[in-house]
């Protein structure tokens, strides 16, 4: 019985110190290691296609002299809590969003999102922006806002920004 | 874990700051966003194309982001090492190191470096770097810095100055807890025993409500302990095990200690108190599995022998069950079950997806496998294996993307082919007409110009004036060799009309002059405006051409390298997959192992305690 409880003593003993340490012999540290810069190898090359792939879209889909991009970001110290966004461009609606918790997080902490990319004709054009917010009674609470724009050859850039709180003082704002 | 620490809290601070610049760059904003959402292939791909076209450009400097190019170079290195990818984050930052900087960027740089050789395993390297750190340090890494040079110093064996940084930095908020455990571990390991213990002591005993402090403290209280056990002090050692919380990651193993602390001193019923408590926890865990074994123990200790034959009984009932559960997952795993439970969608929405990973039906072998998972090696394999995944969906869409592109480009030449050569024929007419035009505007332009200085005001008359002079011309001739009366007074009057319309011209030819530079100049606007339609048309027709012709090696090249990618990705994901069943179905062999002991030692245990309480119950009635 002495054995028995000296056994399951330093077995406690040695579960309580070594935790995480007992598969090295199986699956050895430079296989793990091999294998991970392999993997990273691969990510490298899986990226560079991806960058790749971005720039034949960007040209093949959007040519700079048609190129409008739509971005929505919030301005700092922003907790908007933001349901949804829709955008017309000359009246028509061109597109619309429904946010996640973790966008609306990401867009708390700075990050910018790219609503919108597309095809416009050079000239005059209009945008309207229409922002849902989380409701604070019966009624959803909505905030629009219009911007005139000029497109020229280069791509066009517009960016929404959203400030305030939700609570009926937010605001919509435009860096073109 | 700590490095994981440490490297999340480095980008928090560098997304703080890119979140208070004003007029941040767009697509750094872009590549942010997918970032703070753990989306690191798309964030890494947007800054990658960002930072390629920023550096193809004749003047980088007119760029947005040249204000944060700097920054954009840190970031992709931080995105880089969240994704996993030391080897190029390494490099990226490394750049920025050698590079021509000011001396707190360097100092960043230098700290993200020494971040990135502790997470490899090369603490020299980590001291040659951080060794470099000189001047100002940025205030938002201050003490960040501090904290990986104390780890720094740790590891290379200089304790003496990881202590002095440490004593530092005992105030900071940051590192709250986590300080101060590192101060008694570099204490002890300096052969400062004591003054370590009592670091540890207070660690363990520290005020805090969030997770991280509360389990650097149930840690502390571990450590101290096991080494008061190990050093033959069990009365001492179960003060700080029962301090650790009974709803933490290390409550059963303190529960199984603290009745083994009681048992070694003989207190024997005290032991039962933790052990009671423990065994009505999952059985699938190591120290449940031992306090089944300890709590009949204790109870044949305190002679109550058939209670405790009745609770080995009980233990093999368990360990029975447990085994065919084992015997489940190793079969499961065998088929291929495990890894398709890994990579299933409803687990990756979930942050607490280890522990949902039991709730799943159809995966037993996850049961045995949680320890196992939160190995470092096992997540860095399990890690890469998710990588790997999304890689291999990435590719897969990928490949649609380039049929579609491929496509758009057929309709395109199909339409355009039968579109351009009527318009370019037609361009072409237009094209000369409109030179044409633009040389007889230059003409009139030299023209006005050489009137500037030899004035010719017969250049300036009117059709009615030349058609006026024309006449007065005839009848002059007509009357040339008239003389009588009627053809000397017609000679006259010509010849004083001819003056008239002359001396109208030549007085009026400054107006005139001015008149047509204001008429040359009209036409100008409409030449411009010519020239824009011109210009906007030979873009537009450009654009038709470059949006379907020169994509064909592009994206013969781009379908090449993504189905060779694709192959790539499918070999290592296989390998990878091994790899992490070969690891579960060992641990989970282990397991098995230490399992059928426990059932040897029971079968033992409870035949010995049959015995004895047979033999107290014969001892009984004899005596009766």
């Amino acid at each position: 019985m002495k054995i028995f409880k000296l056994n399951v003593l330093f077995s406690g003993l040695i579960l309580l110190t070594a935790i995480g340490n007992s598969h090295a012999e199986d699956v050895s540290k430079e296989q793990i290691k091999g294998l991970d810069e392999q993997v990273q190898d691969i990510k490298k090359d899986v990226l560079s296609i991806s960058a790749d792939l971005t720039q034949l879209e960007e040209k093949l889909l959007y040519p700079s002299n048609t190129q409008v991009s739509v971005f929505v970001s919030f301005d700092a110290n922003t907790k908007l809590p933001l349901n949804a966004i829709k955008i017309k461009i000359d009246g028509k609606d061109t597109t619309s969003h429904i946010y996640t918790f973790k966008e609306l997080e990401a867009l708390q902490s700075g990050g910018v999102q790219r609503l919108y990319t597309g095809n416009i004709r050079s000239g005059d054009h209009t945008l309207d922006v229409i922002a849902m917010t989380k409701p604070t009674s019966d009624s959803a609470n909505t905030q629009n806002a219009s911007l005139k724009f000029s497109k020229s050859v280069e791509p066009k850039l517009i960016e929404i920004k959203l400030s305030g709180s939700g609570s009926g003082n937010q605001h919509i704002g435009f860096k073109d | 874990m700590m490095h994981r620490y440490v490297f999340l809290i480095g980008l928090c601070f560098s997304s703080l700051s890119f979140a208070a610049d004003k007029d941040k760059d767009l697509y750094l904003g872009e590549a942010y966003f997918y970032a703070f959402q753990g989306e690191y292939v798309d964030a890494i791909t947007r800054l990658d194309t960002e930072l390629g076209q920023f550096y193809r450009l004749d003047d980088p400097n007119l760029d947005p982001l040249h204000f944060q190019i700097n920054h954009a170079n840190f970031s992709v290195g931080d995105f880089e090492l969240s994704y996993r990818m030391h080897q190029r984050a390494g490099r990226a930052i490394k750049a920025v190191l050698e590079g021509n900087v000011a001396p707190s960027i360097r100092n960043e740089a230098a700290y993200r470096l020494a971040r990135i050789f502790v997470q490899k395993d090369d603490p020299q390297s980590a001291l040659r770097t951080i060794e470099k750190i000189s001047g100002k340090i940025p205030d938002k890494i201050l003490d960040d810095e501090q904290f990986l040079r104390a780890q720094i110093y740790m590891l290379n064996g200089k304790f003496e100055d990881a202590i002095n940084i440490l004593q530092n930095l005992q105030n900071s908020k940051d590192y709250r807890g986590f300080a101060t455990y590192n101060l008694g571990i570099a204490l002890i390991q300096n052969g400062q025993e004591l003054k370590g213990f009592a670091q540890l002591d207070k660690t363990g005993l520290l005020n805090a409500d969030d997770e991280g402090t509360l389990a650097i403290k149930d840690k502390a209280n571990m450590l101290l302990g096991n080494r008061l056990i190990a050093a033959g002090k069990p009365e001492l050692a179960k003060q700080y095990l029962d301090r650790v919380r009974l709803n933490g990651p290390f409550s059963n193993k303190a529960l199984l200690g603290s009745g083994w602390t009681d048992v070694a001193t003989g207190k024997f019923d005290r032991a039962l108190v933790p052990w009671t408590l423990l065994i009505k926890r999952n059985p699938t865990d190591k120290a449940v599995q031992e306090g089944l074994l300890g709590v009949p123990f204790a109870y044949s200790k305190l002679g109550l022998y058939g209670k405790a034959a009745l609770l080995y009984g009980n233990a093999l009932e368990i360990f029975g069950k447990e085994l065919i559960k084992l015997d489940a997952s190793i079969k499961s795993i065998r088929e291929g079950k495990f890894l398709k439970a890994l990579v299933s969608d409803e687990l990756k929405q979930d942050k607490n997806w280890v522990v949902k990973l039991r709730e799943l039906p159809d995966t037993p072998e996850t049961y045995y496998l949680l320890e196992l998972m939160a190995s470092n090696d096992f997540q860095e394999s399990l890690q890469n294996y998710f990588d790997l995944d999304d890689l291999r969906k990435r590719l897969d869409e990928w490949e649609g993307f380039l049929d579609a592109y491929v496509d758009i480009i057929q309709i395109r030449a199909q339409y355009y082919d039968a579109v351009l050569p009527g318009i370019d024929k037609q361009f072409r007419e237009n094209d000369s007409r409109m030179k044409l035009r633009l040389e007889q505007r230059q003409a009139l332009d030299d023209r006005l110009k050489r009137m500037l200085v030899s004035p010719r005001p017969d250049f300036l008359q009117t059709a009615d004036e030349s058609i006026m002079l024309d006449k007065l011309h005839l009848l002059e001739l007509k009357y040339k060799s008239d003389n009588s009366p009627t053809g000397i007074d017609s000679r006259r009057r010509t010849k004083r009309l001819q003056g008239v319309l002359q001396w109208q011209i030549a007085t009026t030819y400054n107006k005139r002059l001015t008149e047509a530079y204001k008429h040359l100049h009209l036409l100008d606007g409409d030449v411009e405006k010519l020239h824009n339609i011109y210009r906007s048309f030979v873009r537009t027709r450009q654009a038709a051409t470059q949006s379907y012709k020169g994509y064909d090696n592009q994206i013969a090249q781009l379908r090449i390298r993504v189905r060779e990618a694709k192959e790539k990705v499918g070999i290592l994901m296989a390998r990878q997959g091994h790899m992490l069943n070969v690891m579960a179905e060992n641990e989970l062999d282990q397991r098995r192992k230490r399992l059928e002991e426990f059932q040897v030692q029971a079968r033992f245990a409870l035949s010995e305690s049959y015995d004895r309480a047979s033999k107290k119950q014969l001892d009984q009635s004899e005596s009766k």
